[in-house]
């Protein structure tokens, strides 16, 4: 490990800004400008490496701040300032390497210049410019000068042979701020003046109001003020608890709308019919039905999972100050351009007159990159009926009941073997509700009526199989969507790792053995599958009553499998003891990172698998808080190992591709246990029992 | 006027005697180091110490916690130098960050009791704690770090 360095946001001297991601004060403080948002996935930590692995700064100078909007901090990709897709380390490879490596010269050619030598008989190092003859000057003492240079058009990236903070353990430049509560998250920002709402949103997605009472609500000691806006009524207030028991006293009558009648029981019975037809073709390869006609033994299974939601540990909020011609806002968001533009047309300012501070984000896992923006747009709405500072807090009920959940899904599944038990022919169908349909960003990603994210994981499955079918049903509820950490993997991986486990079993062969066979062209799914196995003790004996699954899951670039042991213990109750995990995610930037996040990523998967659904009877969310919508907890912490594959591929994500394989590594363990295959998520004690 | 004593300063608040100590905190005190999660004594992001118990500030009314000795993650140390503090930057506990205060201040407060607590003594102590990304693995680390920290004789 690296040595400690106490970052602390410490207040530098006035920096020279060399580029856009760079800035040098006198005292030698070198400002990052990171632009993208810290959620917990360390990129406070390794997109400073990035830049200081060509910067050639001393680390322990390194303080960083979070961009603001603008172009220049669009995802390279996208073109949209953005967090998401575990892409930021793979965005920003060559960017920040770059603008570190044209800053470095900049520095070099100022002190060349400053003292009438050579540029070639200059070099940069650990915060400092040395001459041959030994002379220095620190990069506090050239910024100025630096600053006013030319910035080279072309420079050379170092070999990665060379690199010093790429690919080291590196601790995290936020720890200081987290561990004293100093962290500013956006619940925590604050302006003078403010005051603070609670809106009281439909009871059935979307309902409107009919009528409403402020007579008792305006009564409450503290309330400012109750305003209808588009999700329902505002409870505007000096403070939270009054805005809060000021909505308790509110009274409305909702037109609950079309979904007044809505239940999963519904739903799951419609979505199974739909299951039983063709959908829209995503793959088609051989030729399926006549694999099948000559298959001499089939295997078919259905599966569902439920909406889940993402339940950060911040609850969504957003602070807006808004003027006649300006409007400012704070808010731990994953989405920027998106959001500061929402906010831009629902203030009727233009898009420059609208400033955005990134808060430390208490966790994303998706929910704060709104297609809509709907948390932000709903706090405009609100400062503009209300003139003043005003900040919007979603309480731990209004998050769980808000909606944009990972969607319900349902799949029909059959495989074909030969008479050697060779798998030959693979069909899937899968149904639920498109994420990108009706959002701003229904173009890009969908394509014939395909959108990829509901069919990612399952229409690229690595195994080598000559006839292949999978299809989509994508029918339209009404219950708002979105991604949910690993998207559609999050579904297909539980699936797809749970069927091919059913036909191993069917083939009679060793699950792990019979993957690894069907992977001979796919060697990096295979690297990371065997080197699980090898941690895991895979065939070794276990004490009595437990047992081993694996899983195995390519997505956003990155290759992970991992081995649950798992027990009942007490009986009827899960209880996982150990995960190794490999992953391959190419060149890594900080292996402290990967491993945090694959840590994290198999935490996230496992409360889904254990406990997580939103479900509905009569247009209500029947969970409301996390004593009906239960996460994991310390004493449920399995021991997890993460092994990393050494590898000089590009880089690949790491914030989500940890949480696809658990559940079915989970399940699969399960099935070994008690030879009854779990086909439905969250894990039920009553599919517990043995067969 | 309700007088409290937090992290060794007197303050008087003039709020309804049933409003919850973490928003009295948070928004009449201005400490807002100690974070809502859940309001209903779920998550334990709100924990504080209140005369070396730790308690869950969201469910606990400001009047019944009037003279009583308050501290929150701010008075645990001015610089981040107590053990447990020391021992969750040298793990790298945090990701997002928003439960450590929460969490620091619940495995302070079973170190001081406990000072080598097992990890059936954690799993009992901090199971009231959530972390919505999985930092429960270095959580342990972290505790026993600070235990032997503490054993060895560091600060506080």
């Amino acid at each position: 490990m690296s040595e400690t360095v106490n970052i602390r946001n410490r207040e530098a001297a006035t920096p020279f800004a060399l580029n856009a991601f760079i800035a040098i004060g006198s005292d030698d403080v070198v400002t990052l400008i990171v632009n993208k948002s810290e959620m917990g996935q360390g990129v406070y930590t390794s997109l400073p490496m990035l830049i200081a692995e060509e910067l050639e700064c001393d680390w322990s100078k390194v303080r960083v701040e979070s961009a603001s909007v603008g172009s220049v901090y669009n995802h390279t990709a996208f073109g949209l300032q953005m967090t998401g897709g575990s892409t930021s380390v793979s965005s920003e490879w060559e960017r920040l390497r770059k603008a570190g490596a044209v800053v470095r010269e900049m520095l070099v050619a100022a002190a060349a210049e400053t003292w009438k030598v050579e540029r070639e008989s200059c070099r940069a190092e650990k915060g400092r410019v040395i001459h041959v003859s030994g002379q220095a000057l620190t990069y506090g003492q050239l910024a100025a000068k630096a600053a006013t240079m030319d910035p080279p058009k072309e420079v050379p990236l170092k070999e990665p042979s060379a690199f010093k903070v790429i690919g080291k353990p590196m601790h995290r430049l936020d720890n200081w701020e987290k561990v004293t509560g100093t962290a500013l998250f956006g619940l925590d920002a604050t302006t003078p003046g403010m005051l603070t709402a609670v809106v009281a949103r439909a009871p059935v997605f979307g309902g409107k109001v009919k009528s409403f009472n402020a007579e008792k609500a305006k009564a409450v000691p503290g309330v400012q003020g109750v305003i209808p806006v588009e999700a329902g009524i505002a409870v505007v207030a000096t403070n939270f608890w009054s805005a809060n028991l000021g909505r308790r006293a509110l009274e409305v009558l909702w037109d609950e709308g079309p979904l007044a009648k809505l239940s999963t029981a519904g739903m799951r019975e419609e979505y199974a019919n739909l299951a039983k037809t063709p959908g829209a073709v995503a793959r088609k390869e051989g030729d399926p039905d006549a694999a099948f006609a000559k298959a001499a033994k089939q295997i078919h299974a259905e599966y569902e999972v439920p909406y889940l939601a993402h339940a950060m540990m911040e609850p969504l909020n957003c602070l807006v100050d808004l003027r006649p011609h300006s409007c400012e806002i704070w808010t731990g968001t994953q989405f920027q351009t998106a959001d500061r533009d929402a906010a831009a047309r629902v203030a009727g300012l233009k898009t420059q007159e609208v400033t955005l501070h990134t808060t430390f984000l208490g966790g994303g896992f998706g929910r704060r990159a709104n297609p809509q923006s709907d948390f932000v747009v709903e706090a405009v709405q609100v400062a503009k009926e209300v003139k003043k500072p005003v900040k919007v807090v979603w309480t731990r009920e209004d998050d769980i009941k808000g909606g944009y959940y990972r969607p319900m899904w349902y799949d029909r599944i059959t495989a074909g073997l030969d008479p050697k038990n060779n798998l030959i022919a693979w069909q899937h169908t899968i149904v639920g509700q498109s994420i990108l349909k009706g959002s701003p960003f229904e173009e890009g990603p969908t394509t014939d009526g395909i959108d990829g994210t509901s069919v990612e994981g399952a229409e690229d499955i690595p195994y080598e199989i000559p006839s292949v079918l999978v299809d989509l049903h994508s029918p339209t509820i009404g219950v708002p969507v979105q991604w949910w950490r690993s998207v559609g993997h999050s579904h297909t991986a539980f699936v797809v790792e749970s069927f091919i486990d059913e036909v191993a079993h069917k083939a009679e062969q060793d699950p792990f053995g019979f993957r690894r066979k069907l992977l001979s062209g796919h060697p990096r799914h295979k690297g990371v599958l065997e080197l699980a196995a090898q941690k895991a003790g895979w065939g070794t004996p276990l004490p009595s009553g437990r047992a081993r699954g694996i899983a195995l899951h390519e997505s956003f670039g990155s290759f992970v499998a991992q081995v649950a042991e798992v027990s009942l213990d007490p009986p009827g109750k899960v209880r996982v003891h150990r995960v190794v995990c490999a992953v391959d995610c190419g060149r890594v930037v900080n292996p402290n990172t990967v491993e945090a996040q694959m840590e994290s990523g198999i935490v996230y998967g496992l409360s889904a698998a254990l406990y997580g659904a939103i479900t509905f009877k009569d247009g209500r969310v029947e969970q409301s808080n996390f004593n009906n919508y239960p996460v994991l907890r310390m004493n449920e912490m399995p021991n997890v190992e993460v092994y990393i594959m050494p590898s000089q591929e590009q880089p690949g994500g790491v914030g989500e591709p940890g949480v696809p394989p658990i559940a079915p590594a989970v399940t699969n363990a399960l099935f070994a246990i008690t030879g009854k295959r779990i086909r439905r998520l969250p894990i039920r004690s009553e599919d517990l029992e043995k067969a | 006027m309700i007088s409290l004593q937090v992290n060794g300063k007197k303050y008087e608040v003039e709020v309804p005697p049933n409003t919850p100590l973490l928003w009295v905190i948070r928004e009449s005190l201005g400490l807002t180091g100690t974070k809502y999660g859940c309001g209903i004594s779920q998550c334990g992001v709100c924990t504080v110490h209140v005369n070396g118990e730790a308690i869950r500030s969201c469910v606990t009314p400001v009047s019944s916690v009037a003279g009583k000795e308050i501290v929150t993650i701010e008075g645990l140390s001015a610089d981040g130098s107590h053990p447990v503090q020391q021992a969750w930057m040298a793990e790298d506990v945090p990701q997002c960050g928003y439960c450590h205060s929460g969490q620091i201040m619940a495995a302070a407060a079973l170190l001081a009791k406990n000072p080598r607590p097992s990890d059936t003594d954690i799993d009992r102590a901090m199971s009231g704690n959530l972390c919505r990304c999985g930092t429960y693995q270095r959580i342990r680390r972290a505790i026993h770090r600070a235990a032997e920290m503490m054993g060895k004789g560091g600060q506080k």
